[in-house]
């Protein structure tokens, strides 16, 4: 297969419907990501976003639709083996492992490309420690990127709430995703920890290439950094284009700021 | 100034991935092990070496191996004695029915079978946690104990249900079981195998194995998320922590005890161990030491002391006694330190890290 460019599309969600029993949580959506590009999904609360992102992370199994990733259609697997296609997440509420300290995490974070055995393991040599080595080299890469170098023995349990998020970027990262789903990666945060997050985000996108759907609430956030932006409102979607497009859209600003009933 | 790594420069991954990276650490198991194979042996009496350290290093082994399970793996366990009963008439059987073989083999062996048991007892772990867990581990306690007790494959035909361990050498004369085996041959056997288990555990649980384990025991869901196999994961947890305990059974009846009996697994034996893993901290091979000394030789030392002063009281009252002040100190540390005596170690050592400042 031809290295894929820029631009072409990689994640693209057809008809998708999900219901958990009477409850409709999606209805109907279709976008599509592009590689190297900055989706970001937006919405009032209880729009559909998380449940959207765990569709196409593989954790929920919609009940209509398809996802296509890298041009083959997605079936229904369980989440460890969805961890094994090349798409990371992070989590709304902040998913750590909380008793593990920031390396461990992040090393964790790299499961899916590292082989246990618990007899090398117990011993600590050959194969076990040279892997144990080789993945260190590469944590040690994403904490540099990450600047936590400070925390790496930390127990993630009592950092600050900020630092908990960008640790959990990291674990996501440690996966060397193609495709990269972060789920509010910036609520609750300052002014400044937001910068520092954004500028995460975008150096993620630039250095490693790699694709990045997000769900964020601060509008000012998502349409200064994302290429494409899909609106959802009540499991439906409302727009779905360029930044620019989308705040001058009439039905996104009703869903945002209310619309009088004549 | 005593313990600080400042100065102590890693200059590859290599040597800060080690076991014992600040050299405070390795200075203290390097005394450790000084006093356990060097003073102990020497100086040591008999009752010593046997009735206190002999059940104490046996005991901290079962601990590590419910620590790994129930500590590092997040499963509550209760099964802890009918595991050390499976290792211990797994033993019995295989050196009476293989009497050439090695009797280190057959404690290995012990292990693996007693694995593969208490793999099909996690079987459940799979689809329910916590406390409901901790009752369906009961049903390993109850029968495999029933087990023992009611087929008399397991004890060989014997009439009375209580047999004695076969007397078997590691190598020519050196009798580690049986009339002819000393004290100190005992003990230097089981320090020599628990010092390696623990080593062989710690690694275990540093490596990614042991990240696995607490990466299910903290987050359950987000482990199998970012690729974790939970099956795998909490099925080789349970594998691992049976392998350790059932070889603990079965040094405790070889060595300690010198008799199989199911009785001495029952379950008051699980929440000893339990309790022991609580008390020294959860998720620490540390821990495991400190709550089986807690535990084990506390009692004996607080029943001990009016003798060594010199102070004649009644021995009921001293073991009335004994109860108060084991309950009174358990409260007590569990309200200074609810995460056990291991995490007082970390606390203790994070000072000195800073001193002479406070913060």
């Amino acid at each position: 297969m031809a290295r894929p460019e820029a631009g072409d599309v990689i994640l693209k969600v057809e008809n998708i419907s999900l219901s958990f029993g009477g409850v409709k949580a999606l209805s109907d959506i279709s976008f599509e990501a592009r590689e190297h590009q900055l989706t970001a999904i937006i919405g009032p609360n209880g729009a559909g976003k998380s449940s959207m992102l765990n569709c196409i992370q593989g954790f929920y199994h919609p009940q209509e639709g398809t996802i296509t990733y890298r041009g083959i259609v997605r079936k229904p697997e369980k989440s460890h083996e969805a961890a094994r296609n090349g798409i990371a997440r992070t989590f709304q509420n902040i998913a750590l492992f909380k008793g593990m300290s920031t390396l461990d995490n992040i090393m964790t974070g790299r499961n899916t490309k590292m082989k246990s055995n618990v007899f090398l393991d117990a011993l600590y040599l050959g194969p076990s420690l040279k892997q144990e080595l080789e993945h260190r080299e590469k944590a040690e890469q994403i904490i540099e990127f990450l600047e936590i170098n400070s925390i790496r023995k930390t127990p993630v349990g009592r950092l600050p709430y900020g630092l908990q998020k960008r640790v959990e970027l990291g674990r996501a990262l440690a996966a060397e995703p193609d495709v990269l789903l972060l789920d509010e990666p910036m609520a609750g945060m300052n002014i400044e920890e937001k910068e520092d997050m954004c500028r995460f985000v975008l150096d993620v996108n630039e250095e490693f290439g790699t694709t990045i759907v997000l769900i964020e609430h601060d509008m000012g956030v998502v349409m200064d950094i994302s290429d494409h932006v899909v609106v959802l409102d009540y499991g439906k979607k409302l727009a779905d284009g360029a930044p620019d497009e989308v705040r001058n859209n009439q039905d996104v600003i009703d869903a945002y700021l209310g619309v009088a009933h004549d | 100034m005593f313990y600080r790594e400042a100065g102590q420069f890693k200059t590859n991954y290599a040597k800060d991935q080690g076991i014992f990276p600040i050299l405070q650490d390795r200075i203290w198991i390097y005394f450790v092990l000084v006093v356990a194979f060097v003073i102990i042996p020497v100086f040591g009496t008999d009752y010593f070496l046997g009735s206190i350290m002999l059940p104490f290093l046996v005991l901290s082994l079962a601990a590590i191996g419910l620590n790994i399970l129930t500590g590092y793996a997040g499963q509550l366990s209760l099964g802890t004695g009918g595991f050390m009963a499976c290792g211990a008439f797994a033993a019995y059987k295989l050196s009476t029915g293989f009497p050439d073989m090695n009797i280190i083999i057959v404690f290995l062996l012990s292990g693996g079978i007693t694995a593969f048991v208490g793999v099909m007892f996690g079987i459940p772990s799979l689809r329910i946690k916590g406390f409901y867990l901790a009752v369906a581990t009961l049903a390993a306690q109850f029968f495999l104990l029933w087990l023992f007790n009611r087929v008399p494959w397991f004890t060989n035909y014997s009439d009375s249900g209580v047999i004695s361990a076969p007397p078997r050498a590691i190598f020519g004369d050196f009798f580690i079981t049986g009339p002819d085996a000393t004290h100190l041959s005992k003990y230097l056997f089981v320090v020599t195998f628990v010092i390696l288990f623990a080593l062989a555990a710690k690694n275990i649980t540093r490596s990614g194995t042991g990240r696995n384990w607490m990466a299910i025991r903290d987050m359950d869901i987000a482990a199998e998320i970012i690729g974790i196999r939970a099956m795998q994961t909490k099925l080789s947890a349970f594998a691992v922590s049976s392998f350790y305990c059932g070889v603990a059974g079965a040094l405790w009846a070889f060595l300690y005890s010198g008799s199989v009996e199911p009785l001495s697994f029952d379950v008051n034996r699980s929440f000893q161990i339990l309790f022991m893993i609580i008390i020294g901290g959860l998720g620490s091979i540390m821990g495991s030491f400190l709550g089986a000394a807690f535990i084990m030789v506390l009692p004996i030392l607080i029943s001990s002391l009016p003798g060594m002063l010199g102070l004649s009281i009644p021995v009921d009252v001293i073991s009335h006694v004994e109860f108060m002040i084991m309950g009174a100190l358990i409260i007590f540390f569990l309200i200074v330190e609810p995460h056990g005596l291991a995490r007082l170690w970390t606390v203790a050592k994070e000072k000195l890290r800073l001193w002479p400042f406070p913060h």
